[in-house]
């Protein structure tokens, strides 16, 4: 008790208590996101490789080159590309303090992601219809896993954007929100990243080969 | 503190950091980001303008070169002292990655050429 109360009369001196009571400023959830990341990171590396070992596979099957379309895989990239953008923009206007424009944005990014989801869905009912389904071949297999993952992860982003939306308009940029839009930034810009990779070693050196 | 701070610069400095630069910064990464998905694409679908063996490493070269654009512009990573914490952590995921992804691609090639099955057999074989 004494302990307790010694410490809490110390944090009265150095800190004021209304920000202190409640939570940090958010970089200890920052850093703990980001670390989240990376071993999401380490998830993706393993069914890359799956698919870079498999991809060869096509047990008599439709094969990459046969399949995949680079102007179809073009505009996806493009959605999520701009999507990046569309958030930064997003951050941006948090740091100036403008809701409205970052509901806004936000908004747009949402649209972008969910443009990204329909033409990924479309993609897969369309090979699914043709007979190159996931049960078709180990390439095929490897390519579902990989690239579902990756759309899976968008998805839970997209349904985290519309949480974070309905936060914001209710209860504003509080620091909680602030801290919460930084942390679906940078899993926003990661999934990014992680397509850059698909988009290279799925559809690029696919069609390339 | 620091940390925070170190992803998003002037966080705390609403209203007298400059907006401009900050929406610049991100276009520069968009269009960098933008020019190198155009160029790897370009690369793969172009036929006999590039050396064919060296498709696979002008692909990676273009995907690695946008993901540090991407790191750089989108996500702030920098060698600040701030952003200590984020790089190494960063680093550990990239050498565990590379592990992973390399380690898997070695030993597989090599297990394939060590069952001195001609390559169309092996590939029958591992076919499900």
């Amino acid at each position: 008790m004494t302990v307790q109360s010694q410490v809490v009369g110390d944090d009265l001196l150095l800190h004021d208590l209304e920000e202190e009571a409640h939570h940090d400023d958010g970089s200890m959830t920052t850093l703990g996101f980001w670390i989240y990341l990376m071993s999401d990171c380490i998830l993706f590396s393993a069914i890359f490789a799956t698919f870079a070992v498999l991809h060869n596979n096509t047990a008599g099957g439709p094969d990459a080159k046969s399949l995949f379309s680079l102007p179809y895989a073009a505009v996806e990239t493009g959605c999520l590309l701009l999507s990046s953008l569309t958030y930064g923009m997003a951050m941006l206007a948090m740091q100036r303090d403008a809701k409205a424009q970052v509901v806004r944005w936000l908004g747009v990014t949402l649209l972008l992601g969910a443009g990204f989801m329909t033409l990924e869905i479309h993609e897969f009912m369309d090979l699914i219809a043709q007979g190159a389904g996931p049960d078709r071949s180990a390439f095929l297999s490897s390519f579902f896993t990989l690239v579902g993952t990756h759309g899976l992860h968008v998805l839970s982003g997209m349904v985290w954007m519309v949480v974070l939306i309905t936060h914001v308009l209710r209860r504003g940029l509080t620091p909680e929100n602030r801290t919460r839009l930084m942390c679906l930034s940078l899993f926003w810009h990661f999934l990014d990243i992680v397509w850059i990779g698909v988009f290279t070693l799925v559809y690029l050196s696919g069609v390339a080969a | 503190m620091s940390m925070h701070e170190g992803i998003v610069p002037e966080e705390h400095e609403a209203g007298t950091y400059d907006i401009v630069s900050a929406v610049r910064n991100y276009l520069i990464g968009f269009v960098l980001a933008a020019a190198l998905t155009v160029g790897s694409f370009w690369v793969a679908s172009s036929t006999g303008l590039v050396y064919q063996p060296g498709i696979p490493m002008a692909l990676a070269a273009f995907a690695i070169a946008q993901m540090g654009v991407h790191l750089a512009f989108f996500l702030h990573i920098t060698t600040g002292p701030d952003n200590i914490n984020n790089v190494l952590a960063l680093a550990f995921g990239v050498l565990i990655v590379g592990i992973v992804i390399v380690g898997s691609l070695w030993i597989m090639y090599h297990l394939n050429a060590n069952m001195g099955v001609p390559g169309e057999l092996m590939d029958l074989h591992m076919q499900p």
